[in-house]
């Protein structure tokens, strides 16, 4: 048995709360500040730019005559918001496995909610579609002549998406490390609070996106 | 299981019982639905011109917003269940986030045109 000293030097606070579970808890916190400057700045841009594409709107470039249709592609990005909003669900069953990994399991649908290798692929799965739907997303956009240079809407369009793709690709590798130990030793109870914080992680990644998708895509 | 204690507790065993008011699987799969079917409600009502031109579209979009925010902290991210200074290490921050995102937007965005802060 250590000393009360020696269990906060172990990793729990004078609250009786994990401390690296009270860090993510604050990290979460400075990254809304983080994405709501990017959320305004897009919203404070919003309709400011003096040629197109723009998001909403057709446009027609006067010295070419082209015609740029509204560039946001609606049924793609509700698509992927379905995917992120799932892959959510996965990760609280991931968790939900490795804390009841010592409970016996009887029935098939025991040993599926159970096993915390399926839930965690299948969160790196979704999370990896949802970077695939905003791959084409942009090289759409790309081709359809708006990039991070065109103009406003574009520079914090991008800005912002791209900010959020990065912390979705850093979830994703951190759920396959969370995988590859998963299949090398097993997770269990004692690594709950592990799997816990990559959660909190996952989930603030995905609660990001229900605002960007109805304040970048939905309103007009 | 560690050996380290934690008032009077192993580590596994605080950890345990921070956990062990947590929903499960019955809960998870419904607050899923609900979040589709919203989604589904924001995806639908984008295609009503109707009831985009009306003043109602942006809040209705807004609160529906809001809601899923909530269920997505609340249910999958367990500060419902959670201790309350996880929840105020949460609740703090985005209170600051949310309002200097409404004073960005007073100073240099649209509502700062209408009222004649700035200039178009």
């Amino acid at each position: 048995m250590t000393t009360a000293t020696g269990d906060v030097g172990h990793g729990y606070t004078t609250t009786g709360l994990p401390n690296r579970k009270i860090a993510i808890w604050a990290f979460i916190g400075s990254e809304c500040m983080l994405f709501a400057s990017l959320i305004s700045t897009y919203l404070i841009y919003k309709g400011r730019s003096l040629v197109g594409p723009f998001p909403h709107e057709a446009w027609t470039d006067a010295t070419t005559g082209h015609v740029y249709q509204p560039i946001l592609n609606i049924p793609v990005t509700s698509f992927s918001t379905f995917v992120l909003l799932m892959s959510s669900l996965a990760m609280v069953l991931a968790l939900a496995a490795v804390e009841n990994a010592d409970v016996p399991k009887r029935t098939v649908g025991d040993r599926i909610l159970g096993n915390s290798r399926l839930w965690l692929f299948v969160t790196a799965l979704l999370g990896t579609t949802f970077l695939g739907c905003q791959a084409y997303e942009f090289t759409s956009f790309v081709h359809e002549g708006l990039s991070i240079k065109t103009n406003l809407f574009g520079s914090s369009f991008f800005t912002l998406t791209g900010f959020h793709g990065a912390h979705v690709t850093a979830g994703v590798l951190w759920l396959l490390t969370l995988l590859a130990i998963d299949m090398k030793r097993g997770l269990g109870p004692r690594d709950a609070l592990n799997v816990d914080i990559a959660a909190l992680y996952w989930h603030f990644v995905d609660v990001v996106w229900i605002a960007i998708f109805t304040l970048v895509y939905l309103i007009k | 299981m560690s050996d380290v204690h934690v008032g009077g507790q192993t580590d596994h065993a605080a950890h345990a019982e921070v956990h062990e008011s947590h929903p499960g699987w019955s809960t998870y799969w419904k607050v899923a639905v609900v979040l589709t079917a919203i989604t589904a409600i924001e995806v639908w009502i984008y295609y009503i011109p109707a009831f985009v031109r009306t003043p109602y579209f942006v809040p209705t979009l807004l609160a529906l917003s809001a809601v899923k925010f909530a269920i997505v902290v609340l249910f999958y991210m367990h500060l419902k269940y959670d201790n309350r200074i996880y929840r105020a290490l949460f609740a703090g921050p985005f209170a600051i986030a949310v309002m200097a995102l409404i004073g960005l937007l007073f100073l240099f965005g649209k509502v700062a045109l209408r009222i004649g802060l700035l200039r178009s």
